[in-house]
């Protein structure tokens, strides 16, 4: 490779400097093949990412007492010096938008923006989920759409009512996700042709002789249809679609409130490759600029102080422990699958036979794009993985006094670790599985949620508090069964509490 | 290709509208906490702002989630020495020290309470809120004597200091386009001909008549040049109105009694009284003047380090304070021109024969020419024979007299409050 000029060999940035790092980290970029949405860059004061901070990323938002505390809390970590504000956000936009802080220094506004704008943004135009819940174009418009909204409702009806709305739709923010794609809703045309189908089939295959077979008396046992008909786990749509009090402006602020929960929620799934991803990219383009030459050796040095201390994972006994670091899982892994694909052992070969010895980048931006935390942990994390980071699993029976040790790193616990790790980023077993069940639309129109439990755990202690808030929404009654999976109702709760349900407890 | 934008222009704050959602969500708590701060405060920092603190459980957002209990497999990295099947102690508190499942609260482990910082501006409206100063609406209307200038657009006269010189040569500039039009189309017009005729060169005659062409456009030029750069009639000058504005003018008079029944503690909660109605009184008015009035049998006007730490013994004739008073008020404040605010703290000790003196100097010389009186009485025994005389004034002059007992410091605040409540 032929040897250049560095860029710039001190610690101070120009815009200038900013554009020429840009180009060559998106030259590189090109050469391995991330495809991007264009980029922008914003370069920001500490003041405004705070802000940023505060409306959950996002350039613009809604007024809501909830950011405020956010705002204030942060302000007061930064303040005391508890915590470091992120080098960098970047919303997943068409363009993509990063923010840069001015405090940082050349080499950090390089690692950014290798890490935002071609790391994270190439994960979003090509992860399956961003594809498929997130309009990377219109959510800039829709929060101005959602802002100006609001605050005409709060002029309208009183900022009160607003805030109240608010509250009780952030409260089920995280129930106001469609999980799976429903299928398009047939059309007359089809329909008919299915009906002919359907007609023709039975003629074809009519028997006369079977037709004389008297038939068996069913047992009329006239069930009463639930409402709706298959339980809805989408709660802030059916409420939006069937509350039958809320005021047409409600509805719309319940919309609004759905609408951005579904565009976090492939972020909520895909932290770890998100970031891993990102991680791998800054290091690989930075790596690729020093080989050129591009960049100093001061530069490389600096860039690997951050870096180390980004994908530090501190042991589970240690005082800085939080749990598993997903920049440290995340990068560990695409790292591996790239090992795997270059230098394979006997063990990759077994457990990987598919993808040990082909090509890596393809390997890579294959897993990027088809998989989310939970399927990308149990399809790619190795043995060499589990071994580097001594992952073991504890299981916590409350039933029993002590903690068992279920799994470590060893043949036998492999897979187990492997598949408890992928389990706890399931959305689904971290958060309750709370769905709409049925409303007595003949009588008093009280709303039965089920909590479907999963390994017995019960609800919190908040669940009371939720529920408030749902009844404010619904307008009658609201009562929330927890069912174990034989079908028992294990707990009731109600809202307003029953007196008499203290007597069945 | 990117595009790299410069934000560090931009508005800052643009969380302030909801830090004050915030705010207005929890008055309450942090009503709660400025009261205490201001009762236990020392004088000299009760004005800075002040950290609230919120019970975690009241801010937090419910979700659903999860609680204690069930069975629960969860995986760490760091494992040093246990092998499978070991057993080990539940950790204290159950949860079993972080799930590592993102969702963790950014408030910090450990922390009960929410606390935060407010400045002292909004310390200082947690404070004085639902509190007014009486009498002041009536007082702003009856004493629009002052005026202040502002612009108010261009005229076309005026003297010369005012002159606005971008709109001036604007207006020349739109006088000479619109003057040589007619010239500056025939001028158009020429050129065209001439463009016509060059396509005819090299023919003679159209040389010639080129040139005469030329000339003509000269000539046009010439005369688009001798029209007037700026003219009289272009000039225009910047309008300043002489708008009334109420007068924002206050003074404040503290008048104490200094007699040796007034102890250090008494005077100390008598200055915080002072100060809060300063503060007060700072919120409303754009310059304040304090006028300090101490008196045992004489009354004198002193600066405040004399008012408040210089010790004498005496009798008590609180009527010389006020007679003094009065006098300064004649004298230095014109009550056209001044909202004055009296505030009197004394232990409730007077001379027999003087009570009824001071109530006589308040009715005739004082309460007609103020906006507000205010008297507190620092004292736990019972009331003296200048509290039945002042309750007297109360019921004639309920408008713009007040008085309240103060016991210990922890009352001054409530009592400030009671003095100064809004009245619908």
């Amino acid at each position: 490779m032929k040897k250049h000029q560095p860029i710039s060999t001190g610690s101070e940035w120009t815009f200038e400097l900013i554009q020429r790092y840009d180009q060559e980290i998106a030259r590189v970029a090109e050469h391995y093949g991330l495809d991007t949405y264009p980029n922008q860059i914003e370069i920001i004061t500490s003041e405004q990412m705070m802000d940023a901070y505060s409306s959950v990323g996002m350039p613009l938002n809604y007024n809501h007492w909830s950011f405020g505390k956010q705002f204030v809390s942060t302000e007061q970590q930064y303040k005391r010096g508890q915590m470091g504000l992120a080098y960098e956000i970047v919303i997943n936009s068409n363009p993509c938008i990063s923010y840069l802080m001015e405090e940082n220094t050349m080499t950090m506004q390089a690692l950014v923006i290798a890490h935002a704008c071609y790391g994270h943004n190439s994960f979003f135009k090509g992860n399956y989920l961003f594809r498929t819940w997130t309009d990377a174009s219109a959510i800039i418009d829709y929060l101005l759409f959602a802002k100006n909204y609001i605050a005409k409702c709060e002029e309208r009806h009183g900022v009160d009512a607003v805030e109240q709305m608010l509250d009780a739709c952030h409260a089920l923010m995280n129930y106001g996700v469609n999980r799976y794609l429903r299928p398009q809703p047939i059309t007359p045309e089809e329909e008919k042709n299915r009906l002919l189908d359907r007609e023709e089939y039975i003629q074809r295959h009519l028997n006369q002789l079977w037709n004389t077979i008297p038939k068996k008396d069913e047992i009329k046992e006239k069930k009463t249809p639930r409402f709706p008909k298959d339980p809805e786990e989408n709660l802030l749509y059916f409420i939006e679609k069937n509350a039958p009090l809320l005021e047409p402006w409600q509805r719309e602020i319940v919309r609004i409130v759905r609408k951005i929960a579904q565009y976090y929620y492939p972020q909520r799934q895909t932290q770890v490759m998100n970031e891993g991803w990102a991680c791998f990219w800054h290091y690989t383009l930075l790596h690729h600029l020093h080989d050129e030459g591009l960049v100093t050796d001061g530069f490389i040095m600096e860039f690997l102080h951050s870096h180390t201390s980004v994908i530090y994972q501190p042991p589970f006994d240690s005082p800085y422990f939080s749990g598993i670091n997903p920049y440290s899982l995340g990068y560990g892994m695409m790292r591996d699958i790239r090992r795997i694909c270059e230098n394979p052992t006997d063990e990759d070969r077994k457990w990987f036979p598919d993808i040990a010895g082909s090509d890596w980048n393809e390997t890579l931006q294959h897993a990027m794009r088809n998989y989310k935390d939970e399927s990308f942990i149990l399809q790619y994390l190795s043995p060499h993985m589990i071994r580097e980071l001594k992952l073991f699993t504890i299981t916590d029976n409350s039933a029993l006094s002590t903690l068992q040790i279920s799994a470590i790193h060893d043949d036998e616990g492999y897979q187990k670790v492997r598949e408890n790790l992928a389990a706890s980023y399931n959305i689904g077993n971290r958060e309750p599985n709370i769905q709409i069940y049925n409303v007595n639309i003949r009588g008093d129109r009280s709303l039965t949620l089920r909590h479907y439990m999963h390994n017995e755990q019960p609800l919190g202690d908040d669940t009371d508090e939720v529920l408030k808030h749902l009844h404010q929404l619904w307008g009658f009654d609201v009562h929330l069964e927890s069912v174990s999976p034989d079908g028992q109702i294990v707990n009731e709760r109600h809202c307003p509490p029953k007196p008499h349900a203290e007597e069945v407890a | 290709m990117s595009y790299i934008i410069d934000r560090r222009l931009n508005a800052k704050k643009k969380s302030t509208v909801n830090r004050q959602r915030f705010l207005r969500r929890y008055k309450k708590h942090i009503k709660r906490a400025v009261e205490e701060a201001v009762n236990s405060r020392s004088i000299r920092d009760i004005d800075q702002g002040g950290e609230v603190s919120i019970p975690n459980k009241d801010i937090s957002e419910p979700v659903f989630h999860h609680g204690d209990g069930g069975i629960r497999q969860r995986v760490f990295p760091g494992n040093k020495e246990f092998v499978v099947g070991d057993e080990i102690k539940r950790p204290e508190g159950g949860g079993g020290g972080g799930s590592g499942q993102g969702q963790a609260s950014n408030q910090g482990e450990g922390e009960d309470d929410f606390t935060f910082q407010i400045n002292q501006e909004e310390f200082l409206d947690f404070m004085f809120e639902d509190l007014e100063l009486p009498n002041m609406i009536k007082k702003q209307l009856r004493d629009a004597t002052s005026f202040e200038v502002r612009r108010a657009g261009f005229t076309s006269v005026g003297s010369p200091d005012k002159l606005n010189v971008v709109r001036s040569l604007r207006a020349a500039n739109a006088r000479r386009i619109a003057l040589s039009g007619k010239e500056r189309r025939k001028i158009r017009e020429l050129k065209a001909e001439i463009k016509t005729l060059e396509g005819l060169l090299p023919n003679q005659e159209a040389v010639l008549q080129i040139a005469a062409l030329n000339e003509e456009i000269k000539a046009l030029n010439r005369r688009i040049k001798r029209m007037p750069f700026i003219d009289e009639f272009d000039l225009k000058y910047n309008n300043l109105i002489r708008t009334p504005v109420p007068s924002s003018k206050a003074v404040m008079f503290c008048v104490m009694d200094v007699s040796g029944s007034m102890t250090q503690s008494i005077k100390d909660i008598a200055k915080r009284f002072f100060i809060l109605l300063y503060l007060f009184l700072t919120r409303s008015y754009k310059k304040i003047e304090v006028v300090f009035v101490r008196h045992h049998t004489h009354a004198k006007e002193v600066d405040e380090e004399e008012f408040f730490y210089s010790r004498e013994t005496g009798g008590t004739i609180v009527s010389s304070a006020l007679n003094l008073s009065a006098d300064i008020i004649h004298e230095r404040y014109p009550p056209g021109d001044w909202n004055i605010y009296v505030a009197q703290a004394s232990d409730g000790d007077n001379w027999d024969g003087d009570s009824h003196v001071c109530r006589e100097i308040l009715e005739q010389r004082i309460l007609p020419l103020v906006q507000y009186f205010a008297y507190v009485e620092i004292t736990t025994g019972p009331h003296q024979n200048l509290w039945l005389e002042y309750e007297q004034i109360r019921e004639k002059f309920g408008e713009t007299f007040a008085m309240q007992t103060i016991v210990e410091p922890s009352d001054i605040y409530p009592v400030f409050r009671k003095l100064f409540e809004k009245k619908e």
